[in-house]
């Protein structure tokens, strides 16, 4: 479904109910400006766009609460131009690796691809 | 454009005050010590510029603690979190210029070690889209940032360990710091982790502390009893406000244009530069500012530091009073360091001094040229 026009979602959507909306289907969405460049986070008054969910490793920490179980965070930089943040699941990864999209329990999370 | 001179400065009481003062009474205690300082009185101010982290409209809190709201004919909220105070020292020139005000009083102060972290918050809005990952802000843009760092250009744990050893090592020496015993690589390595790859000797302190400048038109300056010190060049940027929209290089700030911008301004070259305070939240922060405001090539801020010139005697003294690691870290360093650039001024051999200061997750940023009366 890359770059292709999203299915219609309700109308009057907010950008973050927009964006629950394709992840309830599995979906990784965005919006992008005129020319069709992406635009993160999602802005109201703009085109939406599916992204085909893969992507590379730009930087990865793991956060260490105290008190708590460590937790990864990551920024992926996906094919299609833009950065969001994630975290990376399913074993070592680092740096520039390449990772493709999941939905763990309707959150969006990237393995190894 | 360049007129602006601070005539007074002062820092209010630090490290922890107790629970009962609040942010207005720590603008107003050290305000009153800057206008001591410049000489002035209360009935002289008529601009006001202040931001926060605890108070929402700190301009305001300010005149009110101050009682003179109705005198003031400029007010300036502007918050760019740690980069606050350098703007205000940028729009205060402006508005000192245009005639808008005569005698400006810009404040900041925070009590975020006696209230407690949950009370303090700095305003940190999660977006729904970044929730479920529950990101430890702003730790982990930093983390993230030195993670790329290292993955990019080969910058390891031990150089920014050497960051926090460098700042610790000035503020040995500096009575006011919050944390002056000896601190070396291996200690801030086995620090325990935070943030990959940040342990907690990587991360600035939580004090409470604050500050106030004076300033005003260096021909009103030429009447006032202290020697000024005179904005130079200024200049500052934002480019996104959450980590979201940090689309750009997260390891190349906006830095690489404020502070060329600033340097040219004062027709200055980095080489006129005797000492820099740049905002160190963490110890890859003065790395990067280093390398982006053109002191080292980019991605050798490590080697630089390793080298031992930041250090006392170095080439390029930096973070002269120990730093947000080691000093003090109200929240919001941008005050304490700009009080650390008039102190180096007016008390040591210094001519020209840079300081830097930065908001959020690397979001805005800000550089001044700060020099003696040498410079004009």
């Amino acid at each position: 479904m890359s770059d292709a026009e999203a299915p219609a979602p309700p109308a009057g959507l907010a950008p973050a109910e927009r964006l629950a909306w394709h992840a309830a289907r599995g979906e990784v969405a965005y919006t992008v400006d005129a020319g069709g460049v992406p635009v993160w986070p999602p802005q109201v008054g703009l085109d939406w766009r599916l992204s085909a969910g893969r992507g590379r490793i730009y930087t990865m920490t793991v956060m260490r609460p105290r008190g708590g179980e460590p937790r990864n965070l990551a920024l992926i930089d996906l094919d299609e131009g833009l950065r969001i943040m994630s975290r990376v699941e399913g074993g070592p990864a680092a740096i520039g690796d390449a990772v493709s999209a999941r939905f763990d329990d309707g959150v969006l999370v990237f393995v190894p691809a | 454009m360049t007129t602006l001179a601070i005539v007074g400065a002062a820092e209010s009481d630090m490290g922890e005050v107790g629970p009962g003062l609040t942010p207005a009474d720590l603008m107003r205690q050290a305000t009153l010590r800057a206008l001591d300082d410049a000489g002035l009185a209360l009935s002289d101010v008529d601009g006001l510029f202040a931001a926060t982290s605890q108070l929402p409209q700190s301009h305001l809190s300010l005149g009110e603690a101050l009682g003179i709201l109705p005198q003031v004919r400029w007010l300036d909220g502007t918050h760019l979190g740690g980069a606050s105070a350098l703007v205000h020292l940028e729009h205060a020139q402006a508005a000192i210029a245009a005639g808008l005000c005569e005698v400006a009083v810009i404040a900041y102060a925070s009590t975020q070690r006696s209230a407690g972290r949950s009370t303090a918050r700095s305003g940190v809005e999660i977006p729904s889209w970044e929730a479920p990952y529950t990101p430890m802000l702003p730790i982990a843009l930093y983390a993230m940032a030195a993670a790329r760092h290292m993955a990019q250009y080969g910058t390891t744990a031990e150089d920014l360990a050497r960051v926090a050893v460098s700042g610790r090592r000035w503020a040995m020496d500096n009575p006011k710091a919050w944390s002056r015993d000896p601190l070396t690589v291996e200690d801030v390595l086995a620090a325990p982790r935070l943030c990959d790859p940040f342990g907690v000797r990587d991360c600035c302190l939580v004090t409470d502390a604050g500050g106030a400048l004076v300033v005003t038109s260096a021909e009103r300056a030429r009447t006032l009893r202290r020697e000024p010190v005179h904005l130079l060049g200024a200049a500052s940027m934002a480019s996104h406000r959450s980590v979201s929209g940090l689309q750009g290089h997260i390891t190349v700030t906006g830095a690489t244009q404020t502070g060329p911008a600033a340097l040219q301004e004062a027709g200055l070259r980095h080489g006129d530069v005797d000492a820099v305070q740049l905002y160190d939240a963490f110890t890859i922060t003065p790395l990067l500012y280093l390398e982006d405001i053109g002191f080292c090539a980019k991605g050798e801020a490590g080697a630089f530091v390793a080298s031992g010139a930041t250090l006392p005697g170095g080439s390029l003294p930096m973070n002269t009073n120990g730093g947000g690691l080691s000093y003090q870290h109200p929240g919001m360093y941008g005050m304490q360091l700009l009080n650390e650039a008039v102190r180096r001024l007016r008390e040591t051999d210094d001519h020209v001094v840079l300081g830097h200061g930065m908001n959020g997750p690397l979001a805005s940023h800000a550089t001044v040229v700060l020099g003696d009366a040498s410079t004009r």
